[in-house]
């Protein structure tokens, strides 16, 4: 249904997939929740899927472990069908949102657990324990230490353990980071991303953060009421969206309704004047399309400066992000969003008074 | 709540006089609980006060307080006493009751959590229903159920086969009647152990490979354990002090203790020997209770601490 975007030359060299989806769909009563999805999962990628909550990524995870069967379509691994296989006979391991740990059991136990179902015995599971915890950074005294005593972090590091511990070929991860705060998060997902080039398992990450994702993937695949809209890496992601819910859930930006002239130009819908856009994705001809502006390419311009588009407009608010400061420009009815490094001066008159503009090149033209 | 009597004193600016009211009072707590301390002291206390004094008054007398002897205790210790045979069936059959309701609430409190689904609510009613008849009315039903000619014997008679079987006035029927009584005391909190199981631990010990047997051994039986060791410390603390059942199922097949209290309270007319008796007796459950509830540490069970 989707192609893997356009760049992919290497396609000759691309390892085969492990993990293919044909059709798969999930219905509970008259609710689709997963809506005929089709994707290859390469081997040894670190594949994120994204999606606002209520997409269905959930549910696409809970069919690819195992914890439920999908209404229509086939899981292979291997090449194998994998449908109906129970989770505790797949190769694959899920770390839960809650991570699930065992709180009657220490660290060492926790992680020791899947080696103590296949009946390795005592000391060579307690060696192996100690071996992942040295992996996931846990000290070695914690091996005894009650795992409910742990902080948000250390639970973290004792679930992918655990999850280690099994084995698997993949790798799930069911947003395991949404409760951990900004600072410890963005360590831990440099440290996933470590962790999956030392071990070079396959790695499918579902989560509703697309800035979380960008960090780490290899490939994002974008979900919305039970599709995947758009696949790629995060270039392609971040630069060639296909649609506006994909440009919109990268982050804020500018989007303006334009339909084409009696002289075929653009004018714009919302605010006046003519616009010179990029042709549309794939070459289609429009009658009406959206422009969506990234505030960081939306220009201030100074005097002397230009720009394809110029847009008049007044600066009613902004806002410090750290390295860079956001304005709030008022243009006629609509408020566009531009962001400036810090330490730029805004090139304004004394009334606040800015000329906004951008080039054809930096905008998409996008269909809905 | 106590900081909402000590916190007008501090506010108060000549602080002298309005602290020692304050001191002088009790705290919003313990006003509170005056009520039921008092009825407790009332209720509760001064009875077990009264059994302590008999248990050491002059035997076959009502001497109590005014006289001191351990004649009382002497007897029951006499080894040619029946006391300690009408002990040990007592004890006997409580561990038999709990270990059988362990087995038989188990399957029934995991139906309840998982599988009876919106039917659950009903069912407990039909579990907690009986407990609205009066007990010895709900074993006279058994005793009809059971007795020669009636429900189960006359209808298997009236089938043409040969009669029910005559279970009746025997220690085992008496077994029966003491699972059927304190099913609902082993059952409720075991249904409550086992809804604190998270569902979660159980799908993440089963994608780590774990099969159903080794999931209910390393997780589910031990989380759900404090609910378990309740219940099995209720029903057992409940049945050893039953009498009912032996007295009406099992026709005095067999003397349970608190039916030996309650002859020297009654027939015996001798108060300080029954007296003595039910202290021994409760000061063996009180010893036995507390010692299970301090190994049974449920922080740590739930992983709490």
């Amino acid at each position: 249904m989707l192609q893997t975007s356009p760049a992919a030359p290497q396609s000759a060299e691309l390892p085969k997939p492990i993990l293919q989806l044909v059709g798969i769909r999930k219905t509970f009563g008259a609710f689709t929740a997963v809506d005929t999805i089709d994707l290859d999962v390469r081997e040894g990628e670190f594949l994120t899927i994204v999606g606002p909550s209520g997409s269905g990524k959930t549910t696409l995870l809970r069919m690819l472990a195992g914890m439920d069967t999908p209404s229509e379509g086939n899981i292979t691994l291997h090449g194998q069908l994998i449908n109906d296989v129970p989770p505790n006979k797949r190769p694959t391991c899920l770390v839960f949102q809650s991570l699930a740990l065992f709180p009657h059991k220490s660290v060492g136990e926790n992680i020791a657990f899947p080696l103590k179902v296949k009946g390795v015995d005592a000391a060579a599971r307690k060696a192996r324990a100690l071996e992942l915890m040295r992996v996931v950074r846990l000290p070695e005294n914690y091996f005894d230490k009650n795992v409910m005593k742990c902080s948000g972090g250390e639970r973290q590091r004792v679930a992918l353990a655990r999850a280690l511990a099994y084995d698997p070929e993949v790798l799930f991860f069911d947003e395991p980071l949404s409760a951990i705060d900004y600072k410890l998060k963005k360590t831990l997902e440099k440290e996933l991303k470590d962790l999956h080039r030392e071990t070079g398992k396959t790695f499918i990450y579902i989560t509703h953060s697309l800035e979380e994702a960008m960090v780490m993937s290899d490939r994002i695949g974008v979900m919305r009421a039970g599709r995947i809209v758009q696949i790629g890496t995060p270039e392609e992601i971040y630069g060639a969206p296909v649609d506006r819910f994909v440009c919109e859930f990268v982050g804020e930006v500018n989007t303006l309704k334009v339909k084409r002239g009696p002289d075929g130009a653009w004018q714009g819908v919302d605010v006046p004047g003519s616009f010179t856009l990029a042709p549309p994705r794939d070459g289609k001809t429009l009658d009406e399309a959206f422009v969506v502006v990234r505030p960081e390419f939306m220009r201030i311009l100074g005097p002397g400066e230009s720009a394809d588009n110029q847009l008049e407009g007044v600066v009613y608010n902004e806002y410090s992000l750290g390295s860079r400061i956001q304005y709030q420009v008022r243009v006629g009815a609509k408020v566009m969003l531009v962001e400036l490094s810090r330490g730029r001066p805004l090139p304004a008159s004394a009334d606040r008074k800015v000329t906004l503009g951008w080039d054809a090149a930096d905008a998409f033209t996008l269909e809905s | 709540m106590a900081d909402l009597a000590i916190a007008p004193a501090r506010d108060a600016a000549p602080e002298g006089a309005a602290q020692l009211r304050h001191a002088r009072m009790l705290s919003v707590g313990a006003r509170c609980a005056l009520p039921v301390a008092l009825l407790l002291g009332i209720g509760f206390l001064a009875p077990l006060v009264a059994i302590f004094g008999y248990a050491f008054a002059t035997p076959r007398s009502f001497d109590v307080f005014t006289s001191f002897t351990l004649a009382n205790f002497a007897t029951l210790f006499d080894t040619t006493n029946t006391v300690w045979l009408s002990f040990f069936w007592s004890c006997g059959l409580a561990l038999l009751t709990v270990a059988i309701l362990a087995v038989v609430a188990y399957p029934i409190a995991y139906g309840l959590n998982l599988v009876f689904g919106r039917w659950s609510a009903l069912i407990s009613v039909f579990f907690v229903f009986p407990l609205f008849v009066s007990e010895n009315v709900r074993l006279y039903g058994w005793v009809l159920f059971f007795i020669k000619n009636g429900v189960l014997d006359g209808t298997l008679k009236w089938l043409g086969l040969s009669g029910g079987p005559e279970v009746l006035y025997t220690p085992g029927i008496t077994l029966f009647g003491m699972v059927y009584t304190y099913l609902p005391f082993m059952l409720f909190p075991m249904t409550l152990g086992l809804a604190l199981v998270p569902r979660d631990l159980v799908d993440a010990a089963r994608d780590l490979g774990a099969g159903r047997l080794f999931i209910w051994r390393e997780i589910e039986l031990p989380l759900a354990m404090p609910g378990i060791l309740i219940g099995m410390l209720l029903t057992f603390v409940l049945a050893i002090g039953a009498t009912a059942e032996a007295k009406i199922l099992g026709g005095q097949s067999i003397i349970v203790i608190s039916h030996d209290i309650e002859i020297a309270f009654t027939y015996s007319q001798n108060w300080p020997l029954g007296s003595a008796l039910a202290v021994l007796v409760t000061f063996f459950i009180g010893a036995l209770t507390l010692f299970a509830l301090s190994k049974l540490d449920l922080d740590r069970m739930l992983g709490r601490r």
